[in-house]
């Protein structure tokens, strides 16, 4: 038995070490051609002989060219500062320093000032949190009251599903601004701001997903009901809802994935914190480091709120006795 | 003499289809009385669901009149006069056997305590006791349809309408569900419709045997059996069952020939 669990961890696990360590492979052979021209700079000021030897002549040749011509002095490719892509380990360690480090032992660390550090990724990840899931909350309400209208409602059935197909088409980062100055001057900015960028973005999903859920019961279900004489509202809450929570938690992944996109797309614009502030901040200054460490941030959080939801639809689909 | 339980005067069905119309019946006559157990039996597309359908009200005539317990059929479909049994036993799979056959009295607004009671006595008398709390795909495909029949009979319907329910189930555990179902019946004294295409099946429950034939949808013959209500299952064997399963083969046979 123990060797049985043995194995089934060794399969779920296996897997994606091999995928992870490919892709490290891949990202540190990537390091070499992506920062060789700075590398040959820095290399030349410090009194080596570069092949092209001016700087004029090496920014127009190829990439793979000048690491073959100069493949003795790349030795300092993985630990640039401010490369244009840095190496992983330098990200887990902008990473390190900037989640633990900064909070025990920095300035303005929750250990030394009592609250989270705005350097920190820990603080700008809850900033980004919180907008993800008020705005996931609000997008999942409307989605499922849309859902329940446009089933239940021809007019809304006919008028409404076109028109949350275009508002999907039109690209979030140009919709972001104007919806963030809106909001703005009806006196919401913020949160409320950002959260309603993740609810414009998470919504969709979930109407489609419970339209198809509450519509899943067939002829015979619905018939059956008929024959107890059974009014609109116990056909909805009786047979239609249930019916549709295997669909609600499907959309519910997709919905919450969405939402912190529309989330870190919203604080591109408003900039007081959050992970797409840091995003930004790092693209001005040339902090790749901090970008990806941001960006990491960013998908284990996507990760674990996906498998937060993944949890609970397993623990509800268990008492509504589904088969194991 | 009481009133009839199901009263069909000329009744006609027609479905209007991209191909044209379709009738589904044509100039029905049809009496069930009190305590019948009658069979409608005929090849696909006679008409025998639609008009087990026409009775529950789930379809509705175009000419013709017909009663359920002296109402028009939508009245007696309000007045939750019939439980229907379909072909699937279509229990919620969110749903215990237990909250299976509450569901109804629920939708119905008993009390609590009364179905709980009510629970308990039909799932003894399909022989389910035990599995209140067991979910559907826990039980084969014969005790699903048994629970389905409990969901039908836990309310205060004297008359079941049964669709085919056995039609998906093997010989032997449809045999045994016949049996069963024969003794539900004298307990329970209820009047029960009942579409199939076996005729042994046909003949073995049935106190009257409609034959129908198709395109229109129509009856043919109209059989009232003289055998015992009584019905061990090697009354298969007698020369009176073998006669009246030959009367019912003819009537399929004679629908046919029209056609032909």
């Amino acid at each position: 038995m123990t060797s049985g669990a043995g194995n089934r961890f060794g399969r779920a696990v296996l897997p994606v070490l091999a995928v992870v360590a490919t892709l490290l492979s891949v990202w540190y052979v990537a390091v070499v051609p992506m920062n060789v021209k700075e590398v040959l700079t820095q290399a030349e000021r410090e009194g080596a002989v570069v092949v092209p030897p001016s700087a004029a002549e090496r920014r127009d040749s190829g990439r793979w060219s000048l690491v073959f011509a100069n493949s003795h002095l790349l030795g300092a490719s993985w630990s640039m500062d401010r490369s244009r892509l840095p190496a992983p380990h330098q990200v887990a360690r902008e990473l390190w320093a900037s989640t633990w480090v900064e909070e025990t032992t920095g300035r303005r660390g929750i250990v030394r000032s009592g609250s989270l550090s705005n350097r920190s990724l820990v603080y700008h990840g809850g900033v980004t949190l919180g907008a993800t899931v008020l705005g996931f909350v609000i997008g999942s309400v409307m989605g499922v009251l849309l859902a329940v209208g446009i089933v239940y409602n021809r007019a809304m059935d006919l008028s409404v599903m076109p028109w949350a197909i275009i508002s999907q088409t039109i690209p979030i980062v140009a919709l972001a601004p104007m919806i963030i100055v809106v909001l703005y001057s009806v006196g919401l900015s913020g949160l409320v701001a950002k959260a309603a960028i993740s609810a414009y973005l998470s919504f969709f999903p979930v109407a489609v997903g419970m339209v198809k859920g509450l519509r899943s019961p067939d002829a015979m279900q619905l018939d059956l009901l008929r024959t107890y004489s059974a009014g609109k509202a116990q056909s909805f809450w009786k047979l239609r809802l249930p019916a549709s929570v295997p669909y609600l938690f499907a959309s519910l992944k997709i919905a919450i994935a969405a939402s912190l996109v529309g989330a870190i797309v919203g604080e591109l614009p408003v900039q007081r914190g959050g992970l797409g502030a840091r995003m930004l901040g790092g693209s001005y200054y040339g902090q790749t480091e901090q970008i990806w460490a941001a960006l990491i941030v960013a998908a284990v959080m996507a990760a674990g709120l996906v498998w937060l939801i993944g949890w609970i639809e397993r623990r509800t689909l268990k008492a509504m006795g589904a088969q194991p | 003499m009481e009133d009839p339980v199901i009263q069909a005067l000329d009744l006609s069905l027609t479905f209007q289809t991209g191909d044209g119309p379709v009738h589904a019946l044509k100039d029905v006559n049809l009496t069930v009385d009190k305590g019948d157990f009658v069979s409608f039996i005929g090849p696909s597309g006679c008409g025998k669901t639609t008009f087990l359908r026409a009775i529950a009200a789930l379809e509705h005539p175009t000419a013709g009149t017909l009663t359920v317990n002296g109402m028009s059929a939508d009245e007696a479909r309000k007045a939750r006069a019939y439980g229907y049994v379909f072909q699937a036993a279509g229990l919620y799979p969110w749903r215990t056997i237990g909250g299976n056959i509450r569901l109804p009295l629920e939708i119905m607004g008993y009390g609590r305590a009364d179905m709980d009671s009510r629970v308990k006595n039909v799932l003894e008398l399909v022989e389910l006791a035990g599995f209140e709390k067991k979910y559907p795909w826990q039980l084969s495909g014969g005790m699903q349809q048994r629970a389905s029949i409990a969901r039908a009979l836990a309310f205060d319907a004297d008359l079941l309408l049964m669709d085919e329910p056995f039609g998906a189930l093997d010989e032997i555990v449809r045999d045994r569900l016949n049996e069963e179902l024969l003794a539900l019946w004298a307990r329970t004294e209820k009047t029960i419709a009942f579409v199939t295409h076996s005729i042994p099946e046909a003949v073995y429950l049935s106190t009257k045997i409609v034959v129908m034939s198709p395109r229109p949808g129509r009856i043919t013959d109209v059989i009232e059996s003289p055998l015992p209500r009584e019905r061990p299952l090697d009354i298969r064997d007698t020369p009176e069952f073998i006669e009246i399963a030959h009367r019912v083969r003819d009537g399929l046979r004679a629908g046919h020939g029209d056609e032909v």
